[in-house]
């Protein structure tokens, strides 16, 4: 399925964009790398230095080593900037605290979110981040980029910023950590203007989506994660923007129920992909994994010796729903009862496929603990189609808003606001009809919570008639 | 076109809707896959891991492509940034993508280009001596562990993340680096119950904690706040308007009923309550996200507290490893480690991971209810002797 944006972009070329000559980026040696320390002592970080894993602070102080290096009209903000944060870390170590301030209202001329201010509550001593803004860049869908656009980046980011950046935060966003109330308007124009690139979400507003890697790289995609990420991220610029809602909102694309991107412990609106039809078998490739001749799980457990790959054991009884038999040789599932797990497509990915009628299911209002605990999703629409231009998703997404909106308190996540309402009214709101998918159990107590209009005659009745029939 | 040198780039302040683009999004994703992914989406038809860290996907076109993942530690620098675009331009024609879990993936068509970019991202250190890319990260193993700012950037934390994480990844590379596993392990890390990070699926969960109520900064909390709303803010009502000694505006707090949450601070700036003693670490078990075998299912809290020993958390890499180790010999093949210590029952887990079990284990919020036995059906360990010689049931 070839797919072409909607509107073409401009390619961005590094060796236009750029600020910086190759010498400038390559303005140490690994000698003065070797000897080089910072202004502060940093006693802890240095043991951070140590160890297989990617240091942090080695990175950071080869940055810090750099911006000393460079001429002074090269950077617009302190060349100290690194060294200042690593040696504001150091105090946090040694009392146990953190020194960035709480709040700071900032952002960019007409938008609510995608900037988060930073101060740091030791502004004398480390002067060059008394004010270290965040920007969040909203990333392209399943996070591939070229270096040209991340060289652009880069040199923005050295030029106008600290130079520390996170790829990526949890949501998904590029982040970029650090920069001063002056220049955030000039790195807004430089990003739409050079690099044709928004920033993402924060505060109440919808946050960035973020998606799996779907059909770019997964034979397990039963939708295409990165295009509905891209289009509802597009279609709802507006609500990524401009805050009007009681908290954040979340929207994660899961291919298939394997849930690469967590949407189902993480979103407000999950999407999952999932079939309606049969599991394609291939009997031959079936054959092939229980002689042996295919490594089973697609060689994620090679490092150690399970043993010959026994389907018995390893798929059948392991189906949650026991679905599955070998009936002369051949496998057999019936698939009336399968409730798509993916256990044994994952074992045997090249015997087993999803099916080919494929779709979405959608479950609403997970969250992190704050304010009222951590909230899984809840499934609420088993089966629906996700395919161009996604209307039928966009008219329940404003049904879902439209009662959030209404109902929601300050910072009240969608979940709690189903917690509060119960499932029922929620369905009721979205017009959706109950079915015994949207619950693990039919409920155990029995306070049901009839309406007037449940009842024939209604609630209204006369007491003196009452009383006519039993004594007082 | 080329970024701008000015001070103030191409922003005017006494115009700033002087040609000004909003809402463009994101860059399209399209461009940016390299072609055997723009020839193959949607296409794929099985995939292989070759190696810990080495993927291959087929296509139904015959099409190959491999995929090496490198370990991150999520913070970088520019400088690091243009030594990934070096590879990315060396072997991969200028191409890299990032994971969900901050892995740095380069995607290459051929064994040739694979075996040349293995042996370069293996050679390329820190001068301290540690990996700049370090290769691992799939199947059966520990990925890259997801994290939150802590110390480095956040406003709330309990704890730091960046730190902890190097602590713990250091300890774990051999999982990362290998697939030795029953099944994956999701390693995740937040620093405050805010769970920026979302941490609480994950096989282990390291949650940063505050254990004092807030302090009340009588001086200034009707200037900077909204007293309503820092009292709205609590989910267990503990805050209540009050007077200072002048008749000043402010509030007061019934201390035992705080959890310690800090939604009061994060509405109101004049409720702090970080604290080098009072904050610390928890550890969660047992959740996962993935539908797959099992539903999916919270983390649960197996360490209530431990002391946020900076720089390398011994107690936290400690208490993670007697996790793992223990779920590594006693698992099944593709049991996740909820699924193992459901199977032989939290009880058994407590004895072979040697956790102590304490009272703060026990749920005392909402729902609680919910965890509690109410079944004979339970296994005998030491644990259940001590209760039955407290008991007198026993000697």
């Amino acid at each position: 399925m070839p797919f072409e944006p909607k509107e073409p972009q401009k390619e961005i070329k590094y060796q236009e964009t750029r600020i910086y000559t190759d010498a400038e980026l390559n303005n140490y040696t690994e000698e003065e790398l070797k000897n080089f320390k910072i202004k502060h002592e940093i006693p802890d970080l240095e043991e951070l230095e140590k160890g297989p894993w990617p240091s942090f602070v080695a990175d950071a102080k080869q940055e810090a080593l750099r911006r000393r290096k460079l001429a002074d009209d090269k950077m617009l903000i302190d060349r100290d900037v690194v060294e200042d944060m690593l040696g504001q870390l150091q105090v946090s170590f040694d009392e146990g605290e953190t020194h960035w301030k709480h709040g700071g209202i900032v952002g960019v001329f007409g938008y609510g979110g995608g900037v988060i201010g930073r101060y740091s509550d030791l502004p004398e001593k480390y002067p060059s981040i008394a004010h270290f803004h965040t920007i969040r860049v909203n990333q392209p869908a399943s996070k591939f980029y070229n270096s040209d656009f991340l060289r652009t980046v880069c040199d923005m980011w050295e030029y106008r910023g600290s130079g520390l950046m996170n790829l990526h935060g949890s949501t998904g966003d590029m982040v970029l950590l650090g920069t001063t109330t002056e220049q955030l308007e000039p790195i807004f124009f430089e990003l739409t203007h050079v690099m044709g690139q928004d920033i993402g979400g924060s505060g109440s507003n919808l946050r960035t989506p973020s998606c799996c890697i779907g059909k770019a790289r997964c034979e397990f995609a039963c939708y295409d994660t990165q295009d509905l990420c891209y289009e509802l991220t597009q279609y709802y610029q507006d609500e990524l923007h401009r805050p009007a809602f009681p908290y954040k909102f979340k929207f994660k694309f899961d291919g298939c129920p394997n849930g690469c991107v967590a949407s189902i412990a993480r979103s407000d609106m999950s999407f999952i992909g999932t079939w309606r039809d049969d599991i394609r078998i291939d009997q031959d490739a079936v054959k092939a994994y229980i002689a042996g001749d295919v490594i089973p799980n697609g060689g994620a457990h090679r490092g150690r010796d399970w043993g010959k790959f026994d389907i018995q054991k390893e798929v059948i009884d392991l189906c949650p729903t026991k679905c599955m038999s070998m009936v002369d040789g051949e496998l057999v599932i019936d698939n009336k009862e399968c409730t798509r797990c993916m256990h044994c497509i994952n074992v045997m990915p090249k015997a087993l496929k999803p099916g080919k009628d494929t779709g979405i299911s959608i479950l609403f209002g997970a969250k992190a603990p704050i304010l009222e605990g951590a909230q899984m999703a809840t499934l609420v629409v088993p089966f629906m189609k996700a395919e161009p231009p996604y209307d039928n998703i966009k008219e329940l997404i404003e049904k879902v808003w439209e009662f959030w909106m209404e109902e929601g308190k300050n910072r009240e996540r969608l979940g709690e606001v189903m917690q509060r309402f119960g499932l029922p009214k929620f369905l009721e709101a979205i017009g959706l009809p109950p079915a015994p998918q949207m619950v693990k159990t039919p409920r155990e107590n029995p306070y049901i919570l009839w309406k007037e209009e449940d009842v024939p005659g209604g609630w209204t009745r006369d007491i003196k008639e009452y009383r006519a029939r039993h004594k007082r | 076109m080329a970024l701008s040198l000015d001070r103030l780039g191409l922003y005017d302040p006494k115009d700033p809707l002087k040609d000004r683009l909003t809402d463009l999004g994101p860059r399209h994703f399209w461009q940016y896959f390299p072609p055997v992914i723009q020839n193959n989406y949607g296409k794929w038809a099985y995939h292989e891991v070759l190696e810990p860290g080495i993927l291959v996907h087929v296509s139904e076109t015959g099409d190959k492509v491999y995929t090496v993942r490198c370990g991150a530690a999520r913070f970088m620098t520019v400088q690091h940034v243009r030594e990934i675009c070096d590879i990315a331009d060396k072997y991969c024609e200028g191409s890299v993508r990032f994971t969900t879990r901050n892995n740095i993936e380069f995607l290459v068509d051929s064994i040739e280009k694979l075996e040349a970019l293995k042996k370069d991202l293996e050679s390329r250190k820190f001068v301290s001596g540690s990996y700049k890319f370090p290769i691992g990260g799939t199947g059966a193993g520990v990925t890259n562990i997801v994290h939150t700012q802590g110390y480095v950037h956040c406003h709330t934390p309990a704890t730091d993340a960046s730190s902890m994480v190097k602590a713990v990844s250091d300890e774990l590379f051999e999982y990362f680096q290998g697939m030795t596993l029953p099944a994956k392990v999701r390693v995740s890390m937040a620093c405050c119950l805010n769970m920026c990070g979302a941490v609480h699926c994950s096989d282990i969960a390291l949650l940063g904690y505050h254990r004092k109520p807030p302090i009340i900064d009588h001086e200034v909390i009707d200037k900077v706040c909204e007293i309503p709303l820092a009292i709205a803010a609590c989910p267990l009502g503990a805050i209540s308007p009050d007077k200072t000694p002048e008749g000043g505006k402010t509030v007061k707090i019934k201390q035992e009923r705080c959890m310690f949450c800090g939604n009061c601070y994060t509405m109101c700036q004049a409720l702090p309550l970080s604290d080098k003693e009072g904050d610390g670490v928890t550890i969660l078990a047992g959740g996962k996200i993935s539908n797959r075998i099992s539903k999916p299912k919270f983390s649960k809290v197996v360490v209530p507290w431990l002391p946020n020993t900076f720089p390398r958390f011994p107690e936290v890499v400690e208490n993670v490893k007697k996790i793992l180790e223990a779920y590594a010999v006693d698992a099944n093949k593709y049991e996740r480690l909820g699924d193992w210590a459901e199977r032989i029952g939290w009880e058994k887990f407590f004895e072979k991971t040697g956790l102590e079990f304490t009272e703060h284990l026990i749920d005392d919020y909402r729902l609680a209810y919910d965890t509690w036995r109410t079944s004979t059906q339970f296994k005998f360990t030491d644990a259940a002797w001590n209760v039955s010689k407290a008991a007198g049931g026993i000697e």
